[in-house]
């Protein structure tokens, strides 16, 4: 299988230049690999950075030293250092990202806030819309939320809706962050189900999961992320990573 | 995305007194791309905007931007008629008082298709049809076509002034606090809308703000800016989520969170 | 000419040789770039401002002893405006003066062109209150000067867009704006529409003076003088349903004219030469 995403040496320090130039290390040197086909399941106690890690392969994070590597249009392209046009092609081509919360654009539909990463790519309305109906038509969301914005919902449909938008595109790369930490069993098992669609479609999917029973449901391989050694045995970095 | 920017800013300073105005900002904007320019008053950012849009010409530095039909022009080497013909054509500039962007004058409809005109149009049914699909566009009630813009409340002159940017279909829109001086209720739609537009245009955008709520829903990129000088740049959520300079984490943890 | 018919003590046509020299070079300019307002230093008049101020430096500069002058207010030859400027001219430079179109070489005119076509040779000197015709929109001079530089004419649509809109049709009745020439956006001074196409291709010399604002600008004989509009509200002039009352004209401009208490009005030609001369023709073939 190919290599999707290749980590190496990969050190994280956040610095906080007004707290007196605190610097919190949170994990140092890290080697990974994640194949296509393959789901790689991060793992660690809380705190040991693995949020940081893998909003570190979405370029949401700036790595403090090592680099990443993603297979973008057929080639590994260097995700640290690269320019941000490359680093917006790949997050619209390559990666896609579910993150723990949604992020509420005010005032849009369910529907478009789903469709909106296929309309990006150009594709039409009807389509779009269509495809996204199935996703939240899967996910159990009712049809008459569809038209209203999703700030409103609940926490669970939140990031059933936020699941939907980062399924509706056949991502080569899939980054999922607790995707179903706010989930009853029955959704739960509809994510464990989309996971495992896109792990045969040929995806790479990297995921942090907190329920032991989906772990093992979707994990072909578990990394375990280690935390740096406390630099000054002052500080953790716990809530900076989280 | 398309490889080749249609603006390329290099070593650009404008400077009334030393810290006061920018200094040495470059930068690229590629089509389709909203770029958000923040800090906080007196950063610069207005002074920069100004410069990008041809109406203040820098002390040093270059602005090339790549016209409609595929020509790199240097900004400041064009004649005045040059620049103006590409601000009302290719352009938009959307001001933080609508009063500063509109004919408070005249009508709603003539407003809006002004650009036209002056680019030409001569046809006043035809006008007015466009001015009054804009006013759909921009949830302007049609029926208000006549009224002067003095008539409409603050929301409903922005829209009006985006309108008007937006009739000509340019192709790279210089935004300055957009939303400023809204309620919130007011901004959120109005967010929306550009958000919509933007997309549905393929606009390339500039815009400053001092909002980062603003900067993350429209800009893809951020470029941050203190005493004239850009300390930052980056993806947007990068910048706003793991800042790396003091001022850019001063800023970050200085929003209100409701 | 009699030199001595001219006032003691004045020199001829009022203002001194280096202003009429200075206005001339004016003209020039003005008539070397069709339409464009020039600057000139404006003198001083024994009347003040309003009533011609502008047009009468710009005659006094043109004027010459075998010029023969008319002068007309609103089309009249004989009001009082009229009357005294005719007077002033003639009292300062001894020259013939006349009501008759045709026989007059130079014609001072405030808010008309006369109804018998100009000739080669003839010369038209306009009153101008307001030069600028993008001043309704633009209070700056200085960028109502860098909009005709750069022709930067959008705005006089808005104009015409706003009558459209407001009244179904372009209200403008006078001083209608035209672009010179293919080139400049000029104000025609406050003539009615009516008039406009006259100033299209006349064989006549049209010079405007402002007084107040100092600008002279021209129109050379048979130049292009396109009136605005939009292409499906084309420029049309006032049509009257009445004839002249006196003299029975439908192709002139009529002025209404209350005649009693009881609010009786009638139509009758503003040209007053012109309506007088039909009558002499009528009586003739009666």
């Amino acid at each position: 299988m190919q290599t999707m995403i290749e980590v190496q040496g990969l050190t994280k320090v956040f610095t906080l230049h007004n707290q007196g130039g605190i610097k919190l290390p949170v994990f140092d040197g890290i080697d990974f690999i994640a194949k296509q086909g393959e789901c790689t399941v991060l793992f660690g106690e809380s705190g040991s950075g693995k949020s940081t890690l893998l909003r570190s392969l979405y370029a949401n994070y700036l790595p403090t030293s090592g680099s990443i590597a993603v297979r973008h249009r057929g080639e590994m392209t260097a995700i640290t250092g690269a320019a941000s046009q490359t680093l917006l092609e790949i997050r619209r081509e390559t990666i896609g990202y579910v993150s723990q919360f949604l992020r509420v654009i005010p005032r849009v539909a369910t529907l478009d806030v789903v469709a909106q990463p296929l309309r990006e790519r150009g594709v039409n309305v009807a389509t779009a819309h269509a495809k996204a109906a199935e996703l939240l038509e899967q996910l159990h969301i009712p049809e008459r939320l569809w038209s209203l914005p999703p700030g409103t919902f609940s926490g669970g449909e939140q990031q059933r809706v936020n699941i939907a938008r980062g399924f509706i595109v056949d991502y080569p790369i899939l980054l999922l962050d607790e995707p179903t930490a706010s989930l009853d069993q029955r959704n739960a098992a509809v994510v464990v189900d989309l996971i495992r669609q896109a792990r045969n479609r040929g995806t790479a999917v990297v995921g942090i999961f907190h329920d032991a029973e989906v772990r093992d449901a979707v994990a072909d391989q578990i990394f375990h992320v280690n935390p740096a050694r406390k630099a000054d045995g002052l500080h953790t970095n716990e809530g900076v990573s989280a | 995305m398309n490889r080749e920017p249609i603006l390329q800013v290099d070593n650009l300073t404008k400077l009334y007194a030393a810290g006061k105005g920018c200094e040495e900002v470059s930068f690229d904007l590629y089509p389709g791309e909203v770029l958000g320019i923040v800090g906080e008053s007196g950063s610069g950012k207005s002074t920069l905007l100004s410069c990008l849009s041809a109406r203040l010409a820098p002390d040093q530095g270059d602005i090339h931007y790549l016209t409609r039909a595929a020509e790199w022009v240097n900004l400041y080497g064009l004649s005045e008629s040059r620049q103006r013909q590409l601000q009302r054509t290719e352009w938009g500039i959307v001001h933080q008082h609508p009063r500063d962007g509109l004919r408070m004058g005249v009508s709603a409809g003539a407003n809006i298709g002004e650009r036209l005109m002056a680019t030409g149009q001569r046809h006043y049914g035809n006008l007015r049809d466009t001015a009054q699909s804009w006013m759909s566009d921009v949830e302007l009630d049609i029926a208000r076509i006549d009224d002067k813009p003095t008539t409409y409340s603050g929301g409903m002159q922005q829209r009006l002034q985006i309108a008007r940017n937006l009739v000509t279909h340019p192709r790279l829109v210089f935004m300055d606090e957009p939303t400023g001086g809204l309620d919130v209720s007011v901004q959120a739609r109005l967010l929306d809308l550009l958000r919509q537009l933007v997309t549905e245009m393929n606009l390339a955008v500039v815009i400053v703000t001092h909002d980062l709520a603003v900067a993350r829903l429209l800009a893809q990129r951020l470029i941050v800016m203190r005493h004239g000088r850009v300390v930052e740049t980056g993806l947007t959520d990068q910048v706003l989520d793991d800042p790396q300079h003091a001022y850019t984490q001063l800023l970050v943890s200085s929003v209100l969170t409701s | 000419m009699n030199p001595q018919t001219i006032r003691e003590g004045y020199n001829f046509a009022y203002l001194d040789e280096q202003t009429k020299r200075m206005i001339r070079r004016a003209l020039l300019k003005a008539v070397a770039i069709p339409g464009y307002q020039v600057p000139f230093g404006g003198r001083e008049m024994p009347m003040p401002y309003g009533w011609g101020t502008g047009g009468m430096q710009v005659t006094a500069a043109v004027i010459g002893q075998t010029d023969c002058l008319k002068v007309i207010d609103q089309g009249a030859d004989d009001t009082t405006n009229a009357v005294s400027i005719r007077a002033f001219f003639r009292d300062l430079t001894g020259v013939k003066t006349t009501e008759r179109t045709e026989e007059a070489t130079l014609i001072q005119t405030r808010h008309r062109i006369p109804e018998k076509p100009l000739q080669a040779g003839q010369v038209l000197v306009y009153q101008v209150p307001i030069p600028e015709p993008l001043r309704f929109i633009e209070p700056s001079e200085v960028e109502t000067r860098k909009m005709h530089a750069l022709e930067d004419y959008g705005v006089m649509h808005i104009k015409l867009y706003e009558d459209i809109a407001q009244f179904g049709h372009i209200a403008t009745a006078y001083a209608y704006p035209v672009l010179v020439n293919g080139r400049y956006v000029m104000d025609p001074s406050p003539i009615p529409k009516f008039d406009n196409p006259k100033m299209d291709n006349s064989p006549a010399l049209q010079l405007f003076g402002a007084g107040r604002e100092k600008r002279i600008y021209a129109i050379p004989p048979y130049t292009d003088v396109k009136s605005l509009d939009f292409e499906d509200h084309p420029f049309e002039v006032q049509k009257w349903e009445q004839c002249c009352a006196i003299c029975g004209s439908a192709e002139s401009f009529l002025d209404e004219v209350i005649m009693d208490d009881q609010g009786t009005h009638e139509f009758i030609c503003s040209d007053t030469d012109y309506c007088r001369e039909r009558m002499e023709n009528l009586e003739v073939t009666v």
